[in-house]
């Protein structure tokens, strides 16, 4: 790990303050993938800024039935607060579906969404890198990628500068973005507001960033709107517990008369971000409430599916997951047999 | 850059000076020689190093030492009092919830955090209703709740029944 | 069994558990050696093959609280002897990807990880071969196998009863480049005192290690001390030395004070050995009823250019059933790896997942009950050595286990049980593993009160050695535990091998009870039956086999019973429940016994859904290298698990009855689910591990 300077501020406002004048320097949340990542050499900032305790851990209650969540609010506490449980289940369940009980006691709602890829090309400094190392290539692309993109990735060879195939791991980003959540940052120029869709990208031509934030840009809270249907995640992976995604989903449905009235669909698993399902929303709204349909809304989203050599299987899987979490939601339970 | 701090372990303060790059688990392990935490990955996958920060189980491997402050770390060590062991010690020995024993102080924090999550209502991933007030720790809810603890020798099998007793004393399981 | 049943078979607390639940039993890393430890560091090869090129040290050199970089140019020469990958920077030549190349030593762990980083190397290097293929032209015959097993088997005209046979089956299967990964990481931390070097290590038997470290650095034995009471974990990767106990001596001797290396979890995937990837091509031919009339088990495995390690992968085909004609073969590609070793039940666990899962699709075959195939071909003889058996009672095992897992009834049809979105099945296996001890030397001494110490250099790698010894020790002696003190795990008690083969119990305890026979033996002839009050000290031998091994064929059985569930959304797999059945001799503790079997058997549901490292063959690395992504069953992996035994002991074995426990539990378990989870969905997964990606391919979706 590379040397680097500890530093807590007074208020976001002068951590804020001290990152933006250090050009090699990062925030420090809940710790849990940074400090992963230095051990790894894959980040190696000279000055961590402690914001765990600074940013707020509360949890308040929005006019419209949303709430604001702390950028500090942890994982754990996040999962267990009971507007959360009972407004958006999703969300927790979401929350409860990654990592284990002891990371999210210390994972933060900001650091969540800023979590890092768990590709092996991109944690081990030894092997090629575009996100890692800008321009030294892509080894999953041609490699080990079981695990990887079936959406958005920017295929160009290996050797491309622009390569990239990887997915992102947060479980609890997918949930945000099913519920457009809104990410609230403070930076040198002030604060903004970013619609959540708007905060993770695609690799496009410079996969070494995650997102749109700019250095020095801190969370300090997320914005979660009233939701006001059913919703559920469910995740899909290797093993019963603790372990990423191969593929989640993040849905609500709002059935009226047998007819879909809203959706908000999200996909984890799959992207370099997590993956709104807009085609299949658009498609499902207005149609009925049934599994014919659910099967075209995710069948019309998957349509630009671009699977790599070893990770088709996320295609079939991810239909079959999205169909029946929208056949959970609307209450029915239609027995398939196996194909 | 070394810092100087002071940490208090188990009741007992130690004030050391750390490089800020110093997790907790080296903190305790190499610095203090307070061994009872075990280093099984070094990255947060395993839950050996697990140990209770205020009370919340974390993994102390991915908690730097400068960042701990005041707060109080609590070893399985810890949490014999008076050198009498805890409820959690003894159920492990007698449903021989461990082979190697080397996860297992890991193991007993965490089991002691979930009985703490549990008395207050926390649900896990596989609890049916999210909304409930109440939790029960079935086998399946203290599975779940465990999987942060690697166990390479598979003693989940027991580890399971030992944590049951624990919670069913404790009124978080019938 | 004769006198010993007064402590052997209880169920006894461990009595290491106190310490080990609070975390103050020592492990390697935690002893005392008495001064400040400084910390040691690698630098690995990032390539498979070639020679370093270019290696500079200054920048780590220089940086504050580095004490040495170590490197082929400076590095203390070793004794020449050294086998595989143990003569540590040596050379510049590189041989597997992760080779230590270089090696700092600081005064703290931060500053020794931090000075690798800058340390650059170059490499000339030539591309890697790590693909194992059943295709390749330089697959070759080994001599002979691991453990002196012969390389090849053939009895009868296999090829012409297979093209003869009413019923056959021809598949193959494949298992994945596995890693033991035990949650305490190798450890050595080491000490000289002028030529005397202690070292504090975590390994399967001090012995084990010393003769190395003998070679290495040109001592006397007597000069060589290596202790380790306390061992988180091994599965065979500690059983032999590897580069960090040389690397710690060495780096010590340089130092002039205490140095210790932990690896890291990712070196875990390249220092201490895995256990090799299988191809295994199983042919079984049968008459109508099920009578095997021929089996052939042919394995490619690899092994590394440095060192031969030939995994005896289909041994336990040569005693398991009854066919005229059987032949078995081993074969070998030398690639660019990290020497393989020994992991738990080397050759039965990869081996046993081929043939029972043949037995089983040549049970679909038939329509035949698969308990019922296996019952029709049990030999009454050793099929291959022509022996009689010591004792065996795998039939017994099988019934027992289908009584309590409630198999009777079971519809053959597979696919067709739901409960809500799951799929349902069910499947069985069989287990076997050797029965076998080795020499082992062990002093009893009494004092005029009448206290035992009981000193053997075995190991309690989680095994419950510490326990079960001294309850044998307490019955030989015919006294109480708590007047018997034991000391294991340390080189400078009488000799014994290291745990492993499941020869521990059998070896150590042997000892135990020979030499107690000669202490109360003096007692009663020269002393009256009371110790003297200057007490008495006496040594004894287990010279090694049994009498009985070379006329009687010993093994250890057992049958498992799963139920697999398989979401027919997702492909996701969950074993709820199983059965598992020993005829393990007699059980010395049935309480650390159970946890035993426990173990192995979720091992192998752990090797059946989870494990296998996976390699780039174009960079020559385990992608996976870690425990996020190389993944071992969590306890949410783990169902409920019926763990029981037969009450049969084995007398030509040893005099306890024992078989050995270690490694029967993972024998076999793979491949119960495998056929339970064709027995959910109607599809044979043939390659390891069954995750959820593989249902889809299977379904021909992806």
């Amino acid at each position: 790990m590379r040397e680097f300077r500890y530093e807590r501020a007074a208020d976001p406002a002068a951590a804020v303050a001290l990152l933006a004048a250090a050009p090699d320097g990062a925030f420090l949340g809940g710790g849990t993938n940074l400090v992963d990542l230095m051990k790894l050499g894959v980040a190696t900032p000279d000055v961590l800024v402690d914001v765990r305790e600074l940013t707020s851990r509360e949890v308040a209650d929005l006019p419209d039935g949303g709430l604001r969540i702390g950028a500090g609010v942890p994982n754990a506490d996040l999962a267990a607060d009971r507007r959360v449980r009972e407004r958006f289940p999703v969300l927790a369940q979401a929350l409860l579906a990654g990592a284990s009980g002891q990371l999210r006691n210390r994972a933060t709602t900001g650091g969540n969404l800023l979590q890092r890829t768990r590709c092996g090309y991109f944690t081990d400094v030894t092997k090629p890198c575009n996100k890692r190392s800008p321009g030294s290539g892509c080894g999953a692309l041609e490699g080990v990628h079981r695990n990887h993109a079936i959406l958005g990735q920017t295929i160009a060879g290996s050797d491309d500068p622009a390569t990239c195939v990887t997915t992102h791991p947060s479980d609890m980003a997918v949930a945000m973005v099913a519920l457009d959540a809104v990410v609230r940052v403070l930076g040198p120029d002030g604060e903004r507001e970013i619609p959540i869709a708007e905060l993770h990208r695609l690799p496009g031509s410079d996969p070494s960033r995650d997102t749109t934030l700019r250095h020095g840009e801190l969370v300090t809270a997320i914005d979660v709107p009233a939701l006001g249907m059913p919703s559920r995640y469910r995740k899909v992976r290797d093993r019963a517990s603790f372990a990423f995604a191969l593929v989640s989903v993040a849905a609500a449905l709002d059935v009226r008369d047998g007819v879909v009235r809203d959706v908000r669909l999200a996909l984890g698993g799959v992207a370099h971000k997590p993956w709104r399902a807009s085609a299949a929303e658009y498609v499902l709204r207005g149609m009925p409430a049934t599994e014919a349909s659910f099967a075209a809304a995710v069948e019309s989203e998957l349509e630009a599916a671009t699977p790599l050599r070893d990770n088709a299987f996320k295609v079939p899987m991810a239909r079959n997951v999205v169909v029946r979490t929208l056949l959970d939601l609307a209450g029915r339970d239609t027995e398939r047999e196996l194909a | 850059m070394d810092s100087q701090i002071t940490l208090r372990v188990d009741g007992a303060a130690h004030p050391l000076a750390v490089d800020t790059r110093t997790t907790l688990l080296d903190a305790l392990r190499e610095r203090l020689r307070i061994t009872s935490p075990k280093k099984g990955c070094d990255h947060g996958q395993c839950g050996a190093c697990t140990v209770l920060l205020d009370g919340r189980r974390v993994n102390s491997c991915l908690v730097l030492a400068v960042t701990v402050g005041d707060a109080e770390v609590t070893t399985s060590d810890g949490l014999a009092v008076d050198d009498v062991p805890h409820a959690l010690h003894r159920s492990f020995v007698e449903h021989d919830a461990f082979q190697c024993g080397y996860c297992t102080p890991g193991q007993v924090c965490s089991a002691a955090g979930i009985l703490a999550e549990a008395r207050a209502g926390w649900p896990s991933a596989v609890t049916p209703d999210v909304a409930a007030d109440t939790v029960e720790l079935t086998d399946d809810e203290i599975r779940e709740r465990m999987s942060g603890n690697l166990c390479r020798c598979a003693a989940y099998a027991n580890i399971v029944p030992a944590v049951a007793d624990v919670a069913r004393a404790e009124g978080v399981r019938r | 069994m004769t006198t010993m049943d007064r402590l052997v078979g209880a169920g006894v607390d461990r009595i290491d558990g106190p310490a080990k639940v609070r975390g103050t039993a020592p492990y390697a890393y935690e002893q005392d050696p008495g001064e400040p430890i400084a910390h040691l560091a690698v630098v690995q090869s990032t390539v498979n093959r070639g020679r370093i090129s270019r290696l500079d040290p200054s920048r780590a050199e220089a940086l504050p609280g580095v004490l040495a970089v170590l490197t082929p140019a400076n590095a203390p020469r070793l004794g020449k002897g050294l086998a595989s990958d143990l003569p540590v920077l040596q050379s510049l030549d590189v041989h597997y990807q992760g080779q230590v190349v270089a090696a700092v030593v600081a005064e703290t762990s931060e500053i020794a990880k931090a000075a690798v980083g800058a340390i650059a190397v170059g490499y000339d290097a030539e591309p890697p071969d790590v693909a194992l293929s059943p295709d390749r032209e330089d697959l070759y015959a080994p001599e002979k196998l691991m453990a002196g097993f012969a390389t090849d088997s053939i009895i009868g005209d296999v090829d012409g009863a297979l093209a003869a046979a009413v019923v056959s089956i021809d598949a193959t299967y494949e298992t994945p480049t596995q890693h033991h990964n035990p949650i305490e990481m190798h450890t050595s931390m080491a000490r000289w005192d002028g030529d005397s070097l202690t070292l504090w290590d975590a390994d399967q038997g001090p012995h084990n290690i010393v003769n190395d470290l003998v070679t290495g650095f040109g001592l006397d034995a007597g000069q060589v001390r290596v202790i380790s009471p306390y061992v988180g974990g091994a599965f065979g990767s500690k059983a032999f030395t590897h580069p960090n106990q040389m690397l710690a001596a060495m780096a010590a001797r340089v130092v002039g004070r205490t140095v210790v290396y932990e690896l890291t979890r990712q070196q875990m995937f390249s220092l201490v050995g895995h256990r090799t990837p299988t191809i295994q091509r199983l042919r079984l031919g049968a008459d109508p009823e099920g009578r095997l009339t021929a089996i052939s088990h042919e394995v490619v495995e690899h092994t590394a250019r440095i060192a031969e390690f030939a995994e005896q992968t289909a041994t336990p085909t040569r005693v398991l059933y009854a066919a005229p004609h059987r032949r078995t073969t081993h074969r070998l590609a030398r690639l660019d790896v990290p020497p393989p070793t020994i992991m738990r039940a080397p050759g039965e666990t990869p081996g046993m997942f081929a043939l029972e899962s043949a037995m089983d699709e040549l049970a679909v075959v038939l329509g035949l009950d698969p308990v019922e195939l296996r019952i029709r071909n049990e030999p009454e003889r050793d099929p291959e050595r022509d022996l009689p058996w010591s004792t065996r009672n795998l039939v017994e095992c099988l019934r027992t286990g289908a009584e309590r897992f409630g198999w009777a009834g079971r519809d053959l049809r597979p696919g067709v049980r739901t409960e809500g979105r799951w799929l349902v099945g069910t499947g069985v296996a069989s287990a076997t593993y050797p029965t076998r001890r080795r020499k082992a030397q062990c002093r009893i001494s009494v004092d005029g009160a009448g206290r035992y110490v009981v000193e053997i250099d075995g190991s309690d790698i989680g095994t419950g050695a510490w326990t079960a010894l001294t309850q044998i020790a307490a019955d030989a002696l015919g006294t109480d535990m708590a007047s018997v003190e034991l000391r294991i795990g340390d080189s400078r008690l009488p000799f014994a091998g290291g745990a492993g083969g499941s020869t521990g119990l059998a070896s150590w305890g042997t000892a135990i009870v020979f030499t107690a026979r000669d202490l109360r033996k003096q007692l009663d002839e020269q002393h009256g039956g009371q110790p003297p009050a200057g007490g008495l000290s006496v040594d004894g031998e287990l010279p090694g086999e049994s009498p009985h091994a070379k006329t009687h064929s010993m093994h250890a059985y057992g049958a498992h019973f799963v139920e697999v569930r398989v979401d027919r959304d997702s492909g996701e797999v969950r074993v709820p429940r199983a059965t598992s059945v020993y005829d393990a001799g007699t059980i010395v503790n049935a309480k650390t016994a159970r946890s035993q079997l426990l173990g192995g058997f979720s091992m192998g549901v752990s090797m059946a859904l989870h494990e296998g490292s996976v390699t780039d063959e174009r960079y020559g690395h385990y992608v996976n290298h870690d425990l996020a992504e190389y993944h071992v069953a969590t306890n949410a992996d783990i169902g409920e698990i019926d763990i029981s035994w037969l009450d049969v002991d084995d007398q030509l074995a040893n005099p306890i009855g024992l078989k050995g426990i270690g490694e029967i539990g993972i024998t076999g378990a793979a491949a119960a689910v495998a056929n339970a989870y064709w027995h959910a969905t109607r599809l044979r997964i043939r390659d390891l591990p069954i995750t959820p990606d593989k249902y889809f391919r299977e379904l021909g979706e992806s």
